[in-house]
């Protein structure tokens, strides 16, 4: 089933290669550079599922998450974060601020794609966004 | 060590002064017959640098200190 | 009232008033209110530098010489300015080692022997006797002058009269009765007498009164004024000539030379001025006062002596009246009762100060250094088993001091007519100067050793009393005329005034230059032919640094004793009250309630030996004290053993002291180093954690598309295409960051390699415009150089220096626009340097940003468009290199306005010239 899937990544090779994995698995996918970029897509893409750098530009991945994580309409939007430094203080801030599941750089493809899958197959996922999804329609 | 104080320096400095002072050849200029109000030259030459060498003495020991 | 009978009981009166004077002094004293701690007493006490050869003798000096009575004075006052270096470092040491006398001072030095103490007795025995002979030639003829009154009488002959008819004699007695009862009442443990000082102080305040007194009676009573002194003289040719008396007859500059070198040794060296100024003195302060007042006191005590000769010449007949006597004879002359009296106050003041002082000194050197050694040291005396050796002690000094007096008074007997006082004093003078070269190189040359003051100090004697002494016999008819006028055996080249042929000069010059010679080359010579023990290094280390000291010196005894044996042992020689009374008061120091309950541990055992110390002398307390710690008889082999066994500890100790300074020197170094790692380690940690992050970014990329190339093999060729030059370029910027990373760490670690040579910048930023202008070309940018045709030389790594330009030209490049970029490449000598300029039209950096971007890892772009490409490490190299060669690397920057890189580089030394010629050019 196909869902909204944003992308928050500054380093553009990876963002290429991020889409291309997403639009395989058959999900709609939106991206951003940094950290404004994607808020605003946040709010006029509503996202089942946002991948965030954890080190974007202008507004990092940690902020962007906890924004998410305040808003009650977005509730339904599970959040994935990628690390570059993979230590434990990152991960820990990242759950801190919200973050469903988290990858560290350099990934493998398929166990990323198989975490975004799992991520998006949650059986609360569906109704709460489907159904604002519906009211806004 | 502790570094020599700048009145060390001048001490010592005016020790050499002395040396200057009271040896050949500035001795030499005043060995002369001539009188000054009529003192002999040598004398009052003696005297005089002997008093300013132990008036900057007392000056630099006991100034500012 | 110039009868004998007042005369004699105005000098007894005076007397008297001098004991109170001392009673009062050591009653306060005693209260804890010193008042010889004072700077102004210090320094008057100094004055007994003045003995009746100044208020006497001076007069008959100038007489016959002129202004040659003066380098006496004026050496004196030279040292005295160096006071606050020289006497107060002797003065420190002496404090801390409890040094009794000058003896004790110079056999502390050497490894405390007893031998160079002995021998530094000896000399200061035989070479004072003359000094001691002159005060009573003074006080004695002054005094037969006087009952002559109102005729004016020469005296009779030393040696004419029956010893019990001989004024001097009588003198000799009552001085040495005075030097007993002012000395010899007490033992103290540090040997100083605060009575006697305030004494020397007080005769010093009189017998300046008495000589400003006379002077100004005879100048402006008898005559009108010095300048009618001074025009009289001029009338008479005899006079005239002394008014200008250098270099002529009376004195050749080197003679004058060498009085003003001798009287500056004196004023150290002379037994009694080291008991006042060094023994003595209560407070190192006090030293900087003396040292202006004490020459001022010396040039008011002889403003007044040429104007004295001239008027005395000009008074009395030629020959009549000894020039000596002037002083007292001149108002005699005019009957002034009250002035002559004062002066025969003011003379017996000048020379009872001296003979006090200086028997005082004499005999405490006697007894610590000569006497005491000997006597513990021969079984016979079982000394050492003694109860109570303090009256014992006592009575040795009391003994030197009627012998020293003896002496003098047989000197006077022997040669006392023979010479005027000047010439007795001066070879007292030259005696005491020996001492010179042991106790300077003892206070500033570590490597002096015991063999080279002995050697040192012998030399200089032997030579002193060959060139002096015997003279002064010979010329006293004592011995053969011909010893002295053909030399012994009737070798002229050993005549004692003119050895190996060096005539000319005076006889005190003469025998100064070839002592000082014979000293100093002993010394030295002796110094280093053999190596210092060990407690003779401990010793010389001990004196030279003494200013690196903080408090006693440690103590050295290994072995424990107990309380009661040390206390009977200071009892025996300073007496059982006293002893109870200063370890009573030591216990209650260390917070014990009694004696007894003191250990006998090696605290204990050092302070005995100090208080001894201050009693017999270094060298013997040692002795004395060894006995009790080791509890076995004395044996001088035991002694000499534990001697050296306790000098090997106290080396061993001291090399101990030494390491663990060293040792917690290395642990501060080793703490700040460790410091520094931490934060090294932290920086380092940084610098991984960054390093990893960029080097994660592009092995992401690489890993994702690899991936994916091999999971979907049925992409269409575009796209493959696509993803594998995404790869490629990753693994290209990976590399990159890889090298520059260790280029980075190289440089940094300073194990890059440098190629230094002399470059023409100018050459190198053709060729680096040349290179990038491929890059140029593609991005739509043009460049333009303006360089100076001929810049000075730089020294550089010319690859290095190339790796700059070219990263700040391919900067340029990237932040400029395409199409209307613009960079222009400068290049100028700048004062000692040579500077690019770098300027783009770009986007240029905000303020904040200008600091930031040569940080490693920094780069500051618009991401919103395009990520730069660079590593982040290029200009934190850059700068590196920049700096390695000396020069800076900078940016000035507007944002929208375009920046500009600059560096420059210090000129080559040696291209400085050719940059002066491009300049004039």
């Amino acid at each position: 089933m196909a869902r909204r899937v944003l992308i928050a990544e500054d380093e553009p090779s990876i963002l290429a290669s991020l889409e291309f994995l997403m639009r395989k698995a058959g999900h709609e996918t939106r991206s951003a550079a940094d950290g404004e970029e994607a808020l605003g897509l946040v709010a006029t893409f509503r996202p089942h599922l946002a991948i965030l750098d954890i080190m974007l530009p202008r507004r990092s991945g940690l902020e962007l998450c906890r924004i998410i994580r305040a808003d009650p309409s977005l509730a339904g939007t599970r959040v994935l974060m990628l690390t570059a430094k993979g230590g434990s203080r990152d991960i820990d801030r990242g759950v801190e601020a919200g973050a469903d599941d988290y990858v560290t750089k350099p990934f493998a493809t398929q166990d990323l794609v198989a975490r975004v899958q799992a991520l998006l197959a949650d059986p609360f996922l569906r109704p709460a966004l489907d159904a604002r999804r519906g009211e806004g329609a | 060590m502790r570094k020599p104080s700048l009145r060390a320096y001048r001490i010592v400095s005016l020790f050499l002064l002395g040396c200057l002072l009271f040896n050949y050849p500035v001795l030499a200029v005043f060995n002369v017959g001539a009188t000054a109000a009529g003192i002999p030259v040598l004398y009052v030459y003696l005297f005089v640098a002997w008093g300013l060498l132990i008036a900057l003495a007392a000056a630099i020991i006991e100034g500012g200190s | 009232m110039l009868q004998g009978w007042f005369v004699v009981t105005v000098s007894f009166a005076y007397i008297g008033l001098l004991f109170a004077v001392a009673w009062f002094a050591d009653r306060r004293a005693a209260q804890g209110r010193s008042i010889i701690s004072n700077a102004w007493v210090y320094s008057l006490s100094l004055a007994v530098y003045a003995t009746a050869w100044t208020f006497y003798g001076s007069v008959g000096r100038a007489a016959t010489d002129g202004v040659g009575f003066l380098p006496t004075y004026l050496g004196a006052t030279l040292t005295m300015l160096l006071g606050w270096f020289v006497l107060r470092k002797m003065v420190r040491i002496t404090r801390l080692n409890r040094i009794t006398s000058l003896a004790d001072f110079v056999a502390s030095r050497y490894g405390k022997s007893a031998l160079i103490g002995g021998v530094v007795t000896v000399i200061a025995v035989i070479g004072i006797l003359p000094y001691i002979s002159l005060q009573l030639k003074a006080v004695s003829t002054s005094f037969q002058i006087l009952l002559g009154y109102p005729a004016i009488a020469m005296p009779a002959k030393a040696g004419s009269l029956e010893v019990m008819q001989d004024t001097a004699f009588y003198v000799a007695l009552f001085m040495a009765l005075f030097a007993i009862a002012f000395g010899t009442r007490q033992l103290d443990a540090a040997e100083r007498h605060e009575g006697m000082v305030a004494a020397i102080a007080f005769e010093s305040l009189v017998k300046l009164v008495a000589f400003l007194g006379v002077g100004v009676y005879v100048a402006f009573f008898m005559y009108d004024g010095l300048g009618d002194i001074f025009a009289r003289a001029a009338g008479r040719p005899d006079l005239e000539v002394l008014m200008a008396p250098l270099g002529g007859a009376a004195g050749s500059y080197a003679n004058w030379v060498w009085l003003t070198i001798l009287s500056m040794f004196a004023i150290i060296f002379l037994p009694r001025q080291f008991q006042v100024a060094v023994i003595e003195n209560t407070d190192e302060r006090h030293l900087k006062r003396a040292a202006w007042l004490f020459p001022l006191y010396m040039l008011a005590i002889n403003v007044f002596v040429l104007p004295i000769a001239f008027g005395g010449a000009l008074h009395f007949p030629a020959g009549e009246v000894d020039a000596d006597t002037f002083v007292l004879t001149l108002p005699m002359a005019q009957k002034a009762e009250g002035v002559a009296l004062l002066v025969f106050i003011g003379g017996l003041s000048a020379a009872t100060g001296m003979v006090i002082v200086e028997t005082i000194a004499l005999s405490t050197m006697i007894c610590n250094d000569l006497v005491m050694p000997l006597l513990l040291r021969i079984r016979a005396f079982r000394l050492t088993e003694m109860r109570d050796l303090s009256s014992l002690l006592l009575d040795i000094r009391r003994a030197a001091i009627i012998a020293l007096l003896m002496g003098g008074y047989f000197y006077y007997l022997l040669a006392g007519e023979a010479y005027a006082l000047v010439s007795i004093g001066l070879i007292s003078f030259a005696a005491a100067a020996q001492f010179a070269p042991a106790v300077i190189g003892g206070l500033y040359w570590r490597g002096g050793t015991r063999t080279g003051a002995l050697a040192g100090l012998c030399a200089g004697f032997a030579v002193w009393a060959y060139t002096l002494l015997l003279p002064a016999f010979a010329k006293s008819g004592w011995l053969g005329v011909e010893f002295v006028e053909r030399g012994p055996f009737g070798i002229e080249l050993l005549r004692p005034t003119q050895l190996f042929g060096l005539a000319g000069l005076d006889q005190i010059t003469h025998a100064m230059i070839w002592s000082m010679i014979a000293n100093v080359g002993a010394y030295l010579v002796g110094s280093v032919i053999r190596r210092q023990s060990a407690a003779e290094h401990v010793q010389a280390t001990l004196f030279v640094d003494v200013y690196q000291q903080t408090g006693e010196p440690g103590s050295s005894w290994r072995g424990a004793t107990s309380a009661s044996a040390l206390q009977t042992l200071v009892g025996r020689f300073l007496g059982p009250a006293r002893a109870v009374e200063l370890f009573t008061a030591y216990a209650r120091l260390r917070g014990a309630k009694s004696v007894d309950e003191l250990e006998g541990d090696r605290d204990l055992v050092r302070f005995a030996e100090l208080q001894l110390a201050g009693t017999i002398g270094a060298a013997s307390a040692r002795t004395m004290v060894a006995t009790v710690a080791q509890e076995e008889p004395l044996g001088l082999e035991e002694v000499m053993t534990i001697i050296d066994e306790a000098s090997q500890v106290i080396a061993y100790s001291h090399r101990l002291e030494e390491q663990q300074q060293e040792l917690e020197a290395a642990t501060q170094e080793l703490k700040a180093a460790n410091e520094r790692l931490k934060e090294l380690d932290r920086l380092k940690d940084d610098f991984i954690s960054t390093v990893t992050h960029e080097l994660r970014t592009p092995l992401t990329s690489i890993r994702a598309f690899s991936e994916i190339l091999h999971d979907n093999p049925d992409l269409d060729p575009a796209e493959r295409q696509r993803f594998l030059g995404l790869v490629i370029r990753e693994s290209e910027r990976l590399t990159r960051l890889i090298n520059q990373v260790l280029d980075l760490a190289k440089i940094e670690s300073g194990l890059a390699e440098w190629r230094t040579a002399e470059l023409d910048l100018r050459e190198i930023a053709l060729e680096a415009v040349n290179a990038t202008s491929a890059i140029f070309k593609s991005r739509g940018v043009t460049v333009e150089t303006r360089l100076a045709p001929r810049v000075p030389l730089v020294l550089a790594d010319r690859d290095r220096l190339m790796q700059v330009l070219l990263n700040l030209l391919s900067n340029a490049a990237k932040f400029c626009t395409p199409g209307t970029g613009r960079v222009v490449v400068r290049l100028e000598a700048d004062g000692g340097a040579v500077r690019v300029d770098v300027q783009d039209n770009g986007v240029g950096i905000s303020r904040e940003n200008q600091a930031l971007i040569f940080e490693k890892f920094r780069q500051v772009g618009d991401t919103l468009t395009d990520k730069p490409s660079g590593t982040g490490l290029g200009l934190a190299i850059c700068r590196r290199i920049v700096g390695h060669f000396g020069g800076r690397l900078w940016v000035e920057s507007e944002p929208g306005r375009g920046s500009v890189f600059s560096f420059d580089l210090p000129v080559a030394a040696g291209a400085r010239g050719a940059e002066r010629l491009v300049a004039n050019a």
